[in-house]
């Protein structure tokens, strides 16, 4: 062999390391070192016009007293479980029609490409278009009123807690319809006919079979969406009309004043409550079994 | 000999489209018998033991059962269980849970339920695995697990989709063992798909071939090997060489075929083309002067006493008897 001797003397150990590096060095330099950073900074002293190294659990002590950061949290939680409802509802019922319904792979891929549509335009952009449609003179309330459904415009459609969700499920669905219909394309056809033998009628073979076995794919859907309704501050700004607040926002604004350890205390504790909920739903389903 | 308790095919027909994949086909199935629906790939028998599950609507034509039409209810009304190719156990499931699954769907409650189930686990000895998950299986506890599963609905028909199909050849053999005692056991009519002629001889005790979407012949495994009715049925079963004598196609069991040694009177003169040793027999296959092939099995002493090499002309004997004229 001519090949360099180096390549036969590294050990098998070496050359793994080797092969690693790459990964680790990127994962080590963008998100290991800033989280590291953003904890340290945490503990930092904060004036209006310094920032001071230290180690303080002021930030901290302050989060945690306050009442605002209880509702804001709170407020939070009340996102992440509305959206997760409902991304969960529309999710599995659109995998599902695609999974067992549609019968050509085919009109399977189209229709599914279809669901990407809205991901062709900005997160953003598709929230704004929400504003014209749900707004006092919008579409949906003169619809309503010229249909006689409702004689005042309602107030509650847009800069409300409704518009939030809304906003949250129409940008999310898609984050639980991929893993759902993902893992009931691997489910074989052959068990719902085996469960129909054994006389389950279609809501029996829906819970004792489908459910159980969509599982993985509803966790990994419940992690995206939760993850990312736990960690958005744009979606409740717009839709709320800056009258709702949530942790991101809470973090946003520090960081429009400035106030750093402030904002890095509280990424901390959403950062260690985010994997807090991430651990509990993997303590129910081994996903790396499934992927 | 018809009986009240028959299952019979009337005028079954299944067509996809314009593809006709079971045509009119008229079967009686007698009660208790171990009946093995045999041919080659897409030659309408899994159709057919589809459509007698339920799991495939019928174009035309009646499935009797026990004196009703059975043909347009729900698969679990029909009195049959399936047991699937591979076995589509329920992988979140526990052996016990999936073998008490129907009665679950019944509403049945968790006693008599895990009762019943150990109870058909011990008839096909995986009592003591009751806990496992089904993955944690062999492929024949696999199997025996869903033969316990389809038999827990106390079905009067059981029908088996090429149950041996996923198994390594040992096994298959014992397997197909078990099914043939489990059938006498139980009493129940077992209606086996497989495309295995050797499967189908060991196990049945009536053989329906089919090819092209018809019965082409049925009847004891003796009688369907014995007397082929067809050409097709002579290829198929195996052990048959299909020639032209005396202006017909017949059909000639190829352990008649002798070779004549020198001296004795020969039917036709062939040359040699291939041999083949198989243990206790050598399988000499030879190319006669009309250009058709006809195999010798030939016991292995006889063979090594006077070898034969390929490329060597040599004269084949049979008996008038053992000529078995074809009806097509």
């Amino acid at each position: 062999m001519s090949s360099s001797p180096v390549s036969h003397t590294m050990s098998e150990s070496a050359k793994g390391w080797l092969l690693a590096s790459p990964l680790a060095l990127v994962l080590g330099a963008f998100l290991v070192l800033p989280i590291g950073m953003i904890f340290v900074v945490s503990f930092w002293q904060a004036t209006e016009f310094s920032i001071e190294p230290a180690f303080s659990w002021e930030n901290y002590e302050f989060l945690l007293t306050s009442p605002v950061t209880w509702k804001v949290f709170l407020a939070t939680f009340k996102y992440a479980f509305l959206t997760w409802v409902f991304t969960l509802l529309i999710g599995f019922t659109v995998a599902y029609y695609l999974a067992f319904h549609i019968r050509s792979a085919a009109s399977q891929t189209a229709l599914f490409l279809l669901c990407t549509i809205p991901f062709l335009t900005s997160n953003i952009i598709r929230m704004i278009s929400w504003i014209p449609f749900l707004g006092r003179n919008g579409i949906a309330n003169q619809a309503l009123i010229s249909l006689g459904v409702i004689d005042q415009p309602l107030e509650w459609l847009l800069y409300s807690d409704f518009a939030v969700v809304l906003a949250f499920v129409h940008i999310n669905t898609l984050f639980m319809i991929t893993p759902i219909f993902n893992t009931m394309t691997r489910i074989d056809h052959r068990l719902i006919e085996a469960a129909r033998d054994q006389g389950a009628s279609g809501w029996q073979i829906l819970w004792s079979v489908i459910v159980p076995l969509s599982k993985p794919g509803i966790m990994i859907g419940s992690i995206f969406v939760v993850t990312l309704v736990m960690g958005d501050f744009i979606t409740v700004r717009f839709m709320s009309g800056s009258q709702s607040a949530n942790v991101g926002r809470l973090i946003s604004n520090d960081i429009g004043l400035l106030q750093y350890p402030s904002a890095s205390a509280t990424s901390v504790v959403l950062l260690i409550t985010v994997l807090m909920m991430i651990g509990i739903v993997l303590r129910f389903v081994n996903i790396r079994k499934e992927l | 000999m018809r009986t009240p308790n028959d299952l019979e095919l009337v005028h079954l027909t299944k067509r996809y489209g314009t593809t006709v994949a079971v045509n009119d086909i008229n079967h009686v199935f007698a009660p208790s018998t171990y009946v093995c629906l045999l041919g080659p790939s897409g030659c309408g028998k899994s159709t057919t033991l589809r459509m007698i599950a339920g799991h495939e609507t019928v174009s035309e034509g009646g499935i009797i059962l026990n004196g009703t039409d059975i043909s347009r209810l729900p698969p679990a009304a029909r009195g049959t269980a399936m047991m699937f190719q591979s076995y589509a156990l329920f992988p979140h499931l526990t052996v016990r849970d999936n073998v008490s699954f129907s009665l679950k769907m019944k509403g049945v409650d968790k006693a008599t339920r895990a009762e019943k189930a150990m109870k058909l686990l011990d008839l096909v000895a995986m009592a003591h695995l009751a806990e496992r998950m089904p993955a944690q299986l062999s492929g024949g506890q696999q199997q025996r697990v869903a033969l316990a599963r389809a038999l827990i609905t106390e079905p009067r028909v059981l029908l088996l989709d090429e149950p041996l199909s996923a198994l390594d050849p040992f096994l298959r053999i014992r397997m197909r063992a078990e099914l043939k005692k489990l059938q006498r056991e139980t009493g129940i009519t077992f209606i086996h798909v497989t495309h295995g002629q050797d499967e189908a001889l060991a196990l049945a005790d009536e053989v329906v071939v089919m090819n092209n979407s018809v019965i082409e012949q049925a009847g004891t495994p003796r009688e369907v090997w014995g007397s082929p009715r067809t050409e097709f049925v002579a290829r198929f079963m195996g052990g048959h060489n299909v020639v032209t004598f005396g202006g017909q196609r017949v059909a000639l069991r190829q352990d008649a075929v002798r070779i004549a040694a020198g001296g004795q009177p020969a039917t036709v003169t062939a040359s040699v083309t291939g041999i083949e040793y198989q243990g206790d027999r050598v399988a000499v296959t030879s190319r006669t002067e009309l250009g058709e092939e006809v195999v010798a099995l030939v016991p292995d002493a006889a063979f090594f006493a006077q070898p034969i090499n390929p490329g060597e002309t040599l004269g084949l004997a049979w008996d008038e008897g053992r000529v078995h004229r074809l009806e097509a």
